[in-house]
C-alpha cells in the first residue's frame, strides 16, 4: 500500500534521508515492536516509536499509574494517575500517531504467555525494572529468535544492549543467573533520575529502528553504558560466552519452562 | 601495580580479581567482571590474579522502568 500525501509528508524527514527513503519508511510501518513495561524506558520507547510510524506497537504492563511514576515516565499525565499503564500509553500512543495498531497487553508476562506474545511482533525491547523479567525476556527472545534491545538504569547510570539471539552475546554470556535477593537495589530503593530514563530509552528506540532498517552497526557484542554525572559514555566489548546456560555450547536451559522455573523459585524467595 | 578499573587507572594492592572486589566491597552475586575483555566465571574470581595494566570491567546489574512482575 502506498503512503497517502498525508502520511509523505508526516514522515518527510525520515524518507528525506537516503539511507531511509520511501522503501525505508515502509519497512518501519510493516514493522512489529513489542514494548515490555510501560514505564521509564518504556514511556519515550513508545512515543518515538509511534512517531516514527512503526506499524504495530505491542505495550505489556499490568500495573497502573503512580503519582511517584510521574518523575520519569512521561507517557503517563497527571489526569492518569489511577488509570492501568497501558491505556493511558496507548490514548497518546494514538494521539500521536493515528497510523499505529496499538496492542496492550494489562497483564504480567509469564511462563504460559511470552512465547505467544513475542511471536506476534518481530522486535522486543525490555523497558522492565527487574531481575526475573529482564532474564525472563532474554530467555524468551532467545527461544522465540526476536532480536531484543535491553536497557537498564539506576541511580545517574544507564545501560544498553542489542541481543541478537544466537548470533551476539545475550544477558546470561554475562550474568548467567539472577542476583540473590536483596544485593542489587531497585530504582525505588536507590532512586533514578528521571532523565536518565529519557535517554535510554531513545537510545533503545534508536537501536531497533536501526535494525528495521538494516542501517548501520547494530549495539551488539558492547555495552553502551551512560554516567550521567560525568557526562560520560562509555563502550564495554563483550562476546558471547561458551558457558552460557542459554546460548552457550552446553546449554543448562534447553526450553523456556527451565528458566521461568528457576524466576518463579526465585520469585517465590523473594515474597517469602 | 596500576591497572585500569571501568576505563579509570587506579592503584591497587589486590593480587588478584576476589582481593580487589573485596577491597571495594563488592559482593561477587552482584556484579560480572571482565577481565582484558573475558568473562571471569564468579567461582574463578578468588583464583585469578592481577598484573600491572589489566583492563577490568565491574557490570553491575541495573533495572529500569517499568516493575512488571512475572509469574
Amino acid at each position: 500500500m502506498a503512503f497517502t500525501e498525508e502520511q509523505l509528508v508526516r514522515y518527510s524527514r525520515h524518507i528525506i534521508l537516503s539511507e531511509v527513503g520511501g522503501k525505508g519508511q515502509k519497512k518501519i510501518r510493516q514493522a512489529g515492536v513489542l514494548v515490555i513495561g510501560a514505564g521509564g524506558l518504556g514511556s519515550p520507547i513508545a512515543l518515538y516509536l509511534a512517531a516514527a510510524g512503526i506499524g504495530k506497537i505491542g505495550l505489556i504492563d499490568a500495573d497502573n499509574v503512580d503519582l511517584t511514576n510521574l518523575q520519569r515516565q512521561i507517557i503517563h499525565h497527571t489526569t492518569d494517575v489511577g488509570r492501568p499503564k497501558v491505556l493511558s500509553a496507548a490514548e497518546k500512543i494514538k494521539d500521536l500517531n493515528p497510523d499505529v495498531e496499538v496492542i496492550t497487553y494489562q497483564k504480567h508476562l509469564d511462563a504460559e504467555n511470552a512465547l505467544k506474545i513475542f511471536a506476534d511482533f518481530g522486535y522486543v525491547i525490555d523497558g522492565t525494572d527487574n531481575f526475573p523479567a529482564k532474564f525472563l525476556i532474554n530467555d524468551a527472545a532467545f527461544f522465540a529468535k526476536k532480536p531484543l534491545i535491553h536497557g537498564g538504569i539506576l541511580r545517574f547510570d544507564g545501560q544498553l544492549f542489542t541481543i541478537l539471539p544466537g548470533e551476539s552475546a545475550c544477558y546470561r554470556c554475562i550474568f548467567p543467573e539472577l542476583p540473590p535477593q536483596g544485593v542489587v537495589p531497585s530504582c525505588q530503593e536507590a532512586g533514578v533520575l528521571g532523565a536518565l530514563a529519557g535517554l535510554i530509552g531513545t537510545l533503545q528506540a534508536t537501536e531497533v529502528i536501526k535494525l528495521i532498517l538494516g542501517i548501520g552497526n547494530p549495539l551488539t557484542n558492547r555495552i553502551l553504558a551512560y554516567h550521567a554525572l560525568e557526562t560520560l559514555f562509555r563502550e564495554i566489548k563483550i562476546k558471547k560466552n561458551p558457558h552460557c546456560p542459554l546460548c552457550g555450547s552446553s546449554p543448562s536451559i534447553t526450553k523456556l519452562e527451565m528458566a521461568i522455573q528457576e524466576v518463579c523459585d526465585f520469585n517465590s524467595l523473594e515474597s517469602a | 601495580m596500576f591497572v585500569k578499573i571501568n576505563g579509570k587507572k587506579e592503584e591497587i594492592r589486590a593480587g588478584t580479581l576476589g582481593a580487589l572486589l573485596k577491597s571495594k566491597d563488592i559482593e561477587p552475586q552482584m556484579v560480572s567482571v571482565e577481565l582484558n575483555n573475558q568473562i571471569i566465571a564468579r567461582p574463578d574470581l578468588a583464583d585469578t590474579p592481577l598484573k600491572e595494566g589489566d583492563a577490568i570491567e565491574l557490570l553491575f546489574f541495573m533495572g529500569g522502568g517499568a516493575n512488571t512482575h512475572v509469574c
